[in-house]
This record gives C-alpha cells, structure tokens and sequence, in this order.
C-alpha cells in the first residue's frame, strides 16, 4: 500500500490552558491515502471541524504529528505552511467561498496566479479543472450569474487545479438540495476515485454514505470506524 | 397488495404471460424484489377468482396461459394509480423495542447501543450509495435508481432517529441530574436550617 497522502498521528488540539483549558480533539489518529474519500462524522462541538483545519494546516496541533504527502508540518514555518496550503490542499466550504468579483476561472486558478504561473497557464489550467467538473464554458461567468450546484463545482474544481491532491470538504452540500448535492458528491468521488485524497466532514449519513471509511467523533475523541463492506449482500428480500 | 396491483398496472399495458409479468415486474423495478414465478401464478389465480383477469384465449402449444384485464381489471387499474398507497399499522420495530428497553434497564450503554446500530446503518448506507454510482442511462436504470434512493432516505432516517435519541438521551438526563442536584441542595438547606 502506498504512502497514505494525509497522516494525523496521535493528534490532540487543547484551547486555552489550565483551569481553562478545552480539549477539542484528543489523540486523533487518521489516514487518507490517494484514492479515497473519508468521512468524518459527528454531533456540533464534537471535533470535527477542528480535525479539518488541522488536516487543512490551518491550525496546529498541541501534540502529536499532521503529515500531508510525507511531509510532516510541525517542523514548516508560517509561510511554509501558507505554501502547503496552496499547492497541496483543496478546500470546499457550505458556502463555496468564491471571490465575487472574480469569474469562474479567476477563482479556479488564484492559487495558480499566488504562486506566479504565467497567466495564459493559469487560464488552460483553469478550463481544464472546469472542464473535469462538467462545467465547460462558464469560465467567464461571475459567481453571481451561477447556480449553488454550479459554484460548489467551481470550488471543487479550484479545490484540485495544479497538484493539489488533498480536498477537505465541510459539509459541501449544505445548501444544496438533495439531487444538486448528490451531483456535487458524485463529483467528488470522481475526483478521488482518479487519485486525489478526500476528507469530508459532515452531520449527515447521506452524504458521508459516498465515503470508503466514516469515523465518528465524540467529545474529540474517534469511537469508531464504519468500512464498506466489499461483499454483493444480499441487500432486498426475496418474495417468498 | 403491491404484487396483485403491480401486476394489474403490467397487465393494462397489455395481455402477458405469467412469467412474462414475472419479467417485466423484475426490470421495471430494478431487479430489487426478486420475484417467485409460482407467486405470480398464485395472484393470477385469484386476480381471474375475482373477476379482474381473464386467460387472452386458450393455452399455447406449451400449456401456458396469457392473461388479459377484465372491464373491472382496467378500473382497479387506473384506480390505483389516483389513490395513495395506504398505510399499514406501524409494524413491531425490533430497533425501537430494543432502545425503549435499552434506556429503561439499568447497567445498559445506551450509547453504545445506539453507535453499534448506527455503524451497521452506515455500513448498508455505504453499500447502498456504491450501487448508484453509474449514472441512469434509461428508463430502467431510472426505476432501479429511484427504487435505491427509497432505500436510501429509509436508511438515513434511521440514522437520523439514532441521532435524535442520543441527543434527547444527553439532554434529559443532564436535566434529570441538574433538577436532582438541585433538590439535594435544598434538602441540604433545609437540615441545616433545622440543626440551627
């Protein structure tokens, strides 16, 4: 088996400190290996956006390691860890998060444009990634001028442009409703299933029904795991 | 009644044999609810009891009878597409049996029955989402995909409830501890006021 692409390893993030001290993730360990789509899931308060913003190196870890693509980022500087962000993570948010006075594309490829890549790159870069989420032709629309399902697949398509290959998603979905939503997720797993590393943190089982592996947190502790099963069951009664 | 009025909506289509329906019934369904042949003969048999099919002619050279609607066929036909499907009495829940004696017997982690119950939930959710993957690409791929997503929202209203009575369970038994504690302070008040 390959090196898994996300690694959190014995994780734990504490807000505040002594007497106030809140534990909001405790000894959290995951992988995502290329490949696969992982699903966390738990009640409001239990962790699990926590555990996003430190797979995301949005935050640190007040112990244990975050690894993404074997490089462990306890050891990188803020503007390391800005880099890490914007070449290696993706992430799809409730509420797209798309710039509004940028087009489509100009959404898509920012972080093209952050690391200097020569416009007329970032704009084929651009069309691709569009192109691969179905959305081929509205490069040059704003936001506004999009659907919900539309600009979740924008953000989905910015989530992977370059050599991004980790996409976190918090509750992408939310707005959506469920035919739009299930669209997005089909998407996703597409995306995953053509090598990229997901990790999808929502509330809601159907959603979390796409993933290869759902953890469940409480209290910020992982109490279990759910694998799909390989097997052809025998999923409908037979009439007798 | 889903087999006799499935069967009737085939046969308004026009006259079949019984293993013809038993095919027909299968693809338009997705293949979900596998059919037994010599149900299908049952149900013809008593659907030609009461009044509603008749046999299109005499046996073919195998023996094998085509059915066809009667004038009253076509009615309960049609009428069963304009009436809701109705509702049977809530069947014994095993899941809810076993929470509702979860919760009231003591030394049992309620808690830990309902996360065991909701693993296996998302374990079948899984298998059931795997299954739709490939995108419809006829009608009868629509029927399969439409009779999955039935499945689908069952399922995830279990997980919903499973949720529903974890949180209820926290929330009134904090409610339950916070009122005893409360009544443990008074009393203690109280005897304190009388020693004085």
């Amino acid at each position: 088996m390959s090196q898994p692409y996300l690694v959190l390893d014995d994780v734990s993030r504490i807000h505040g400190s002594g007497d106030l001290a809140v534990p909001a993730l405790i000894g959290a360990n995951l992988t995502v290996q290329r490949g696969e789509l992982v699903a966390v899931m738990g009640p409001s308060g239990s962790g699990k956006s926590t555990l996003l913003n430190l797979a995301g190196a949005l935050d640190r870890p007040s112990s244990g390691r975050v690894l993404i693509d074997a490089v462990d980022l306890s050891a990188l500087s803020a503007r390391q860890l800005a880099g890490i962000r914007r070449r290696k993570v993706g992430f799809v948010f409730q509420d797209f998060n798309l710039v509004p006075s940028l087009t489509a594309a100009e959404n898509v490829f920012l972080p093209l444009e952050l690391d200097a890549l020569p416009l007329s790159d970032c704009r084929l870069q651009a069309d691709q990634a569009l192109a691969e989420v179905d959305l081929d032709g509205v490069g040059d629309r704003f936001p506004d001028e999009l659907s919900g399902g539309e600009r979740q697949r924008v953000a989905i398509a910015r989530a992977l442009i370059g050599e991004r290959s980790l996409v976190l998603a918090d509750e992408p979905t939310g707005a959506l409703d469920t035919h739009t939503g299930d669209l997005v997720l089909r998407l996703l797993r597409d995306r995953c299933d053509t090598g990229a590393a997901g990790l999808l943190v929502t509330h809601d089982a159907r959603l979390a029904a796409w993933a290869d592996r759902v953890v469940f947190l409480r209290d910020g502790r992982v109490v279990d795991t759910a694998v799909a099963s390989d097997s052809d069951l025998p999923l409908f009664q037979v009439t007798p | 009644m889903s087999i006799p009025n499935s069967l009737l909506a085939l046969l308004a289509e026009g006259p079949r044999y019984g293993a013809q329906l038993k095919s027909d019934f299968e693809t338009r369904t997705g293949g979900t609810w596998p059919l037994n042949v010599g149900q299908v003969y049952t149900t013809l048999s008593r659907l030609e009891r009461d009044g509603l099919v008749t046999a299109d002619g005499p046996p073919d050279d195998e023996g094998k009878i085509r059915y066809r609607l009667t004038d009253r066929g076509v009615e309960a036909a049609t009428a069963w597409w304009a009436t809701p499907v109705m509702r049977e009495p809530a069947p014994r829940s095993e899941l809810a049996i076993k929470l509702a004696l979860a919760v009231t017997s003591p030394g049992v982690d309620v808690t830990s029955v309902v996360q065991v119950q909701r693993r296996s939930a998302l374990t079948h959710l899984q298998d059931l989402t795997r299954l739709k993957r490939a995108p419809a690409r006829d009608d009868n791929d629509l029927a399969w995909y439409l009779v999955l997503e039935h499945l689908i929202f069952a399922t995830e209203s279990e997980v919903r409830w499973l949720d529903h009575v974890e949180s209820t369970l926290a929330r009134t038994r904090a409610s339950i501890r916070e009122s005893a504690d409360q009544s443990t302070v008074k009393h203690s008040d109280q005897s304190l006021q009388e020693q004085r």
